[in-house]
C-alpha cells in the first residue's frame, strides 16, 4: 500500500440499510475515509455505527447506495475474499476456542493459501508486533487474560497485511487499565503500520484518543457530524452532539493539546512551597518551608496533555507546575495562569477557525 | 440366591464356555460386529442431519422432537414388523437398531452446533471463510464433544438393545437370554444379562476417558 494520504480508501455514497423487521440501520450514509487515517464511528446503541462497519467487509449488504473499498465497489467482489483482504476485530475477541494462539493468528494466511510453515513464522512475527511473548502462541484463548485475548485479536486481522483494518469495540469488554494500555499500543501500532482503520465506540473518550476523524451517529441511523476531534469538541453541530459529548467536552479538548511552547520559568527562591530536587536534579516533592509538609509532585514534559497540567496545577499546592525533559532532569516551573491562558487560546482558536 | 450366583461364577469362568461358535467370545463378537455397524449406519444418515440442521438453522423441530420419538419408538415391535414384512434376515435387527441410535446423534449434533458461540461463527466469517470452510473449520471442531457424547449414548443404547437380534434366530449376547428362558436356565440367562451389561459399561468408560483425552484443551466440554 502507498501510504499517500488524503486518498479515499472507503467512500459511502448515500447507503440505506433497512433490515426485514422495518426497522432503519443507516439513513442515507455519504462518508468518506482517508487512507490512512483513523475513523471513529460513535454513537450510543442502536445507531447504527456497527452496521456501517459491517457493511464495508460484507458482513452486512445495503438496501441501497454504493460503497467503494479502495474505489471499488464491495458489491461486485466475492464477499469471502473481500473479508480476507480486510482486517477485522471484534468485541470479547472472537477467537477460536479449538485452536492455539498462532493457529487463530494465522487464519486468513491459511485461508489464502500460504501453506502452514509461512503462515506460522507470520503469525510468531505478529507475536511480538502486539507485545506479547512467544511462548503465548502454543496457548489456547481461553488460557489469556481479556486484554491479551484482544492482542491476539489485533494479530490475527493484521495478518495477511490488509491495508484495512475494522474494529467494533474491540476494547470493550476489559478494564479500564488495560483498555488505556490497549488504546496506546494501537497508537503505537498505527504509527508504524499507517493503515486505514474504522473503530466503533460509544466511549466518545477512547474517541477522541484514537480518532483522526470522528463521526457521531444519532439513532435511526443518521450521520449527525463528521470531524477532526478538535472541531468536534469546539464546534458541535448541534446539541444532540453537544450532549454527547458531555459537560467536559472543553477539558477534552485540551487533552489534545501538548503543554509544549507553555511558557516557563525558574523555580521561585525564598517562596513558601520549595521543589525539592534529588542529585541528577529530578524533583522528589513540594516542602512546606514552614511546617515541613511534603507534597507529592507530578513533573510534566513537554509531550504531555494541557489537561494534564491543568490537573497538576491543581494539585499542586503553590500551583506551579514541575516541568522536566525527556530524561525526567528539571527545566523549569509553569504556572496555574500560564496553563489558564494557554487553555483558553486553544478553545478561542478551535472555535474560530474556519471549518 | 446364593445357588444362582455360584452357579453364574462357574458360567461366567468355565472355559468350556468360552470357546467355540457358541462360546461367550464368539457370541460377544457378533454382538459387537451388529452394534458397531448398526451405529455406523446411523452415524451415516443422521451426522450429516445433524449438522445440517445446526448450521442452517432450519429443521430444527425435527432435530428436538427426535428425541423423544426415539423414546417412544418401541423397539421389539419394529422388529417383529419387519420381520414380518422382510422374512428372515438381519434387516429387521439392524432397522430396528439404527432407529434406536439415529435419534441421539441428530439431536446431540444439532445441540453441540446450537451450542457454537455466535460470536466465534461471525468472527470466521468475518475473516473470510466460506460457509462450508465455517462448517469444517469452526462449527464441527467446536461441536465435536457433544457430537461423541451422542455417539457414545447411541453405541450404548445399541448394545443394550442388540439382544434383540436372537430374538429373531440370530446371534449376539442375547442368544443365552432367549435360549436360556426357553431352557428355562435361569443362570444362563442371568450370565447373558451379565455380559450386556458389563460390554456396554466398559465401552462407556472408554469412550468418555477416550473423550477427555481428545478435548483436554477444552475450556469446558459439555460432554
Amino acid at each position: 500500500m502507498q501510504p499517500g494520504k488524503g486518498l479515499l480508501m472507503i467512500q459511502f455514497d448515500t447507503v440505506h440499510k433497512r433490515f426485514p423487521n422495518g426497522t432503519t440501520a443507516v439513513h442515507d450514509l455519504t462518508l468518506e475515509m482517508p487512507e490512512g487515517g483513523v475513523t471513529v464511528l460513535v454513537g450510543s446503541s442502536g445507531c447504527g455505527k456497527t452496521t456501517t462497519l459491517r457493511m464495508i467487509n460484507r458482513m452486512v449488504d445495503p438496501t441501497s447506495g454504493t460503497i467503494r473499498v479502495g474505489g471499488k465497489d464491495v458489491l461486485e467482489q466475492d464477499a469471502a475474499e473481500l473479508r480476507r483482504s480486510i482486517g477485522y476485530v471484534i468485541q470479547q475477541s472472537g477467537l477460536f476456542p479449538h485452536r492455539t494462539v498462532v493457529d487463530n493468528i494465522a487464519t486468513v494466511p491459511l485461508l489464502l493459501g500460504w501453506g502452514r510453515r509461512k503462515a506460522r513464522a507470520r503469525a510468531a512475527e505478529l507475536l511480538e508486533t502486539v507485545g506479547l511473548s512467544a511462548d503465548t502462541g502454543k496457548r489456547y484463548p481461553h488460557q489469556l487474560s481479556g486484554g491479551q485475548q484482544q492482542r491476539v485479536g489485533v494479530a490475527r486481522a493484521l495478518a495477511a497485511d490488509p491495508p484495512v483494518l475494522l474494529m467494533d469495540e474491540p476494547f470493550g469488554a476489559v478494564d479500564p487499565v488495560v483498555r488505556t494500555q490497549l488504546q496506546d499500543e494501537l497508537l503505537r501500532l498505527q504509527r508504524e503500520l499507517n493503515k486505514t482503520i474504522v473503530f466503533v465506540t460509544h466511549d466518545i473518550d477512547e474517541a477522541v484518543r484514537l480518532g483522526d476523524r470522528i463521526a457521531v451517529f444519532r439513532t435511526g441511523g443518521h450521520l449527525v457530524q463528521c470531524a477532526a476531534p478538535a472541531e468536534l469538541l469546539a464546534r458541535p453541530a448541534d446539541t444532540f452532539v453537544a450532549d454527547f459529548l458531555g459537560a467536559e467536552r472543553g477539558l477534552k479538548l485540551l487533552s489534545l493539546t501538548t503543554l509544549a511552547g507553555v511558557a516557563k520559568g525558574p523555580a521561585p527562591k525564598g517562596a513558601r512551597w520549595q521543589l525539592t530536587l534529588d542529585p541528577a536534579r529530578k524533583p522528589l516533592v513540594w516542602r512546606d518551608g514552614e511546617s515541613g509538609t511534603e507534597i507529592p509532585v507530578r513533573p510534566l514534559r513537554d509531550t504531555d496533555s494541557l489537561l494534564s497540567a491543568l490537573n497538576e496545577s491543581i494539585a499542586a499546592p503553590s500551583g506551579l507546575v514541575a516541568r522536566v525533559d525527556a530524561d525526567g532532569v528539571l527545566t523549569g516551573v509553569t504556572s496555574r495562569e500560564d496553563i489558564h491562558d494557554r487553555a483558553g487560546h486553544v478553545h478561542s482558536e478551535a472555535s474560530t477557525v474556519a471549518a | 440366591m446364593y445357588e444362582l450366583l455360584k452357579g453364574l461364577g462357574a458360567w461366567l469362568t468355565g472355559s468350556e464356555q468360552w470357546a467355540g461358535s457358541d462360546g461367550i467370545g464368539h457370541r460377544l463378537a457378533e454382538h459387537l460386529q451388529y452394534s458397531l455397524l448398526a451405529t455406523l449406519i446411523a452415524a451415516a444418515i443422521a451426522l450429516p442431519v445433524g449438522l445440517l440442521i445446526g448450521h442452517t438453522g432450519r429443521g430444527a423441530f425435527i432435530a428436538i422432537n427426535l428425541s423423544s420419538f426415539g423414546r417412544a419408538l418401541p423397539t421389539v415391535g419394529l422388529v417383529v414388523l419387519v420381520f414380518l414384512v422382510s422374512g428372515l434376515s438381519m434387516w429387521p435387527v439392524y432397522i430396528a437398531l439404527v432407529a434406536l441410535a439415529v435419534p441421539s446423534i441428530v439431536t446431540n449434533t444439532y445441540a453441540g452446533m446450537t451450542a457454537v458461540d455466535p460470536e466465534v461463527r461471525d468472527a470466521a466469517r468475518g475473516q473470510g471463510m466460506r460457509p462450508h470452510q465455517v462448517l469444517l473449520q469452526v462449527e464441527l471442531p467446536l461441536a465435536l464433544p457433544l457430537i461423541m457424547t451422542g455417539l457414545r449414548l447411541a453405541l450404548i443404547q445399541v448394545v443394550a438393545t442388540a439382544t434383540i437380534a436372537a430374538y429373531v434366530s440370530f446371534g449376539g449376547l442375547g442368544r443365552y437370554v432367549f435360549d436360556g428362558l426357553a431352557q428355562r436356565d435361569l443362570v444362563q440367562v442371568l450370565g447373558g444379562a451379565v455380559l450386556v451389561a458389563v460390554v456396554a459399561v466398559v465401552l462407556d468408560l472408554a469412550l468418555s476417558a477416550l473423550q477427555r483425552v481428545l478435548f483436554r484443551h477444552r475450556p469446558s466440554t459439555t460432554a
